[in-house]
């Protein structure tokens, strides 16, 4: 029997809810990073679905990109935390604040 | 889709312009340290011959790749206002970049590929390359944001913008796939007929359009998702600033005004209202909060806020045949005047700046208006452009695209655009006040090169502004029939 297409969207949703919350609550540049991955991840997971509910690759191949995509974003975002490093010795988003906003 | 379609016409501007990119990536290897301007004006070159490449590929048959891209006339209106900001990017960074000691090869070659990204955006037809070429725009333009390395505000600059950028592409993915889900298809043509068929799912639909909004919200910087605007345009150094605050956001309005006006076009009625508050809100918290800044840099962010509201008002004009056309063009003649009188401020900001972010204050300009009076004449004209009033090109850009609001039946959001344009005029003015009624020791550091960019955006802000019509025959002859 098969898993009804609901059931996956309703899991991504709590993903990329959860996602956010990480994104707006936690201070670790490297966990707010990753809370992002998290939403896309759950994107990913709703186009699968949804690709398979319709019997069409156009959701999977959007995948493809979404990964790759990625993978650029994280190979930017890592060099941008390492570089703040450097300089600060730490990567709480809290301490990054010589800009007021 | 073939091989074949790699080389369809309409490809060539995007695909000269990649190629020219990292043939100039490899050419830098050869040019020695101090002589990196060469790499700049081959990189002008590059955007001179691309805006050639376009000028040949009009008129072909627009869609290509099996309907992913559809370069029509809108897409080439975009293309000339991308590479116009890319060419006086590049124009003003090559002092710039000196001065502050990041003269590094690949600075020009990330503004190219960042174009390449915007002109992607321009031609999207399909969601798949909406999200690809906002993140082909976007990447360079993170590496850009915090270009000033071991300056502590760039880097924060470019976290900053990273961080919220990436979350916003994650909205976007989302809010995609949700689309995606609702009408069985990323095609922008296509959805808009499932959605017409009826068969779409309005939950997945209008929670789709929704998180899109948010994500293409974010990159336009439009409220209530702007936060990240000034610290990150304060931060990043004042070239780049210059370039995302005019080029990032005219290649988000060209895929968000696509989006709306071609994929969610049977829905007109629902989302209209929505962008109609988006943009009164956009327009009046920008222009609010700028009038307490005390930074030239932050105010300036908060003035590219609140244009980010005049154009969105092109978006309540959607699903109208030949008003949407209409708007499409206004919101582009918006963006040329936009583009035109902000990189001629950022170059003025640059020119009283000394050392990258050092001397941002408004206070900072005082007494131009006696030690360079030609440099205080060109920043009144530029200021009176980005007020709106007569006889400047902001000026003609918000009358059209007023006009093209009231036509859609949107009076009370022209009315809000006229008023707040109005609470604009204070801190616009100001700075005029600042430069000729205070005394101040302010120096001025004119390279040629920046001059010749202020010179030129200021010619063309009070030029196209006493005599607009060649510039807006050019857009409605390319936005016709499009929409």
């Amino acid at each position: 029997m098969l898993v009804p297409t609901s059931y996956f969207v309703i899991l991504s949703a709590v993903l990329f809810t959860i996602g956010a919350t990480g994104v707006l609550f936690r201070k670790n540049a490297i966990i707010l990073f990753m809370s992002v991955e998290l939403m896309l991840n759950a994107a990913n997971l709703a186009l699968v679905a949804f690709s398979r509910e319709f019997g069409t690759l156009d959701g999977q191949i959007f995948v493809f990109f979404v990964m790759t995509v990625a993978a650029a974003e994280v190979a930017i975002g890592l060099a941008l935390i390492v570089t703040i490093f450097r300089n600060r010795a730490s990567i709480d988003v809290d301490d990054i604040h010589s800009l007021k906003g | 889709m073939n091989l074949a379609d790699l080389t369809q016409m309409v490809l060539r501007p995007i695909g000269f312009l990649g190629l020219w990119a990292s043939i100039l990536l490899i050419v830098d290897l050869w040019i020695p340290k101090d002589r990196k301007t060469i790499t700049g004006w081959l990189t002008l070159l590059g955007l001179a011959s691309t805006a050639i490449v376009v000028a040949y590929t009009t008129g072909e048959d627009p869609v290509a790749m099996g309907g992913m891209v559809k370069a029509d006339g809108f897409a080439y209106m975009l293309y000339y206002i991308f590479l116009l900001v890319a060419a006086l990017t590049v124009l003003l960074s090559m002092s710039y970049i000196e001065k502050n000691n990041i003269e590094r090869g690949e600075f020009y070659s990330l503004i190219l590929f960042a174009t390449i990204g915007m002109m992607g955006m321009a031609m999207a037809n399909d969601m798949i390359v909406v999200f690809v070429a906002l993140e082909v725009l976007s990447i360079p333009l993170y590496v850009l944001a915090g270009y000033l390395r071991g300056k502590a505000e760039s880097e924060e600059s470019a976290m900053k913008y990273f961080l919220l950028g990436a979350f916003a592409s994650a909205f976007l993915v989302y809010g995609i796939a949700l689309v995606f889900g609702a009408t069985g298809t990323t095609n922008l043509e296509a959805i808009s007929a499932a959605i017409e068929g009826g068969a779409a799912n309005r939950a997945y639909l209008y929670g789709g359009i929704g998180l899109i909004l948010v994500g293409l919200g974010f990159k336009v910087a439009t409220v209530p998702f702007h936060m990240w605007t000034p610290d990150v345009y304060e931060g990043a150094p004042s070239v780049v600033t210059a370039f995302f605050s005019v080029g990032a956001k005219a290649g988000g309005f060209a895929a968000l005004l696509r989006v709306l006006y071609v994929a969610f076009e049977p829905v007109t009625a629902d989302w209209a209202p929505v962008i109609a508050i988006l943009s009164a809100l956009t327009m009046i918290f920008g222009n609010i909060s700028a009038i307490t800044q005390t930074s030239i840099k932050r105010m300036l962010a908060y003035s590219s806020i609140a244009h980010a509201g005049y154009i969105l008002m092109a978006g309540v004009a959607g699903g109208q045949g030949a008003l949407t056309d209409f708007a499409a063009s206004a919101a582009a003649f918006y963006l040329v005047g936009y583009a035109f009188t902000n990189m001629g401020t950022w170059g003025i900001v640059m020119a009283v700046e000394k050392e990258a972010n050092t001397n941002n204050e408004i206070a900072s300009f005082a007494g131009l208006g006696k030690k360079r009076p030609m440099l205080a004449m060109a920043m009144v004209v530029l200021m009176l452009s980005l007020t709106g009033l007569p006889p400047t090109i902001g000026f003609v850009g918000k009358f059209y695209i007023f006009t093209a609001a009231i036509d859609a039946g949107y009076m009370w959001l022209a009315l809000v655009g006229v008023v707040t344009s109005l609470i604009s005029a204070y801190y616009y003015l100001r700075v005029i006040i600042v430069m000729y009624m205070q005394d101040g020791d302010v120096e001025a550091d004119l390279p040629w090169t920046l001059s010749l960019a202020v010179g030129l955006t200021t010619i063309a802000t009070f030029v196209f502004g006493v005599i607009p019509q060649s510039l807006l025959n050019i857009g409605n002859d390319l936005i016709s029939g499009i929409f």
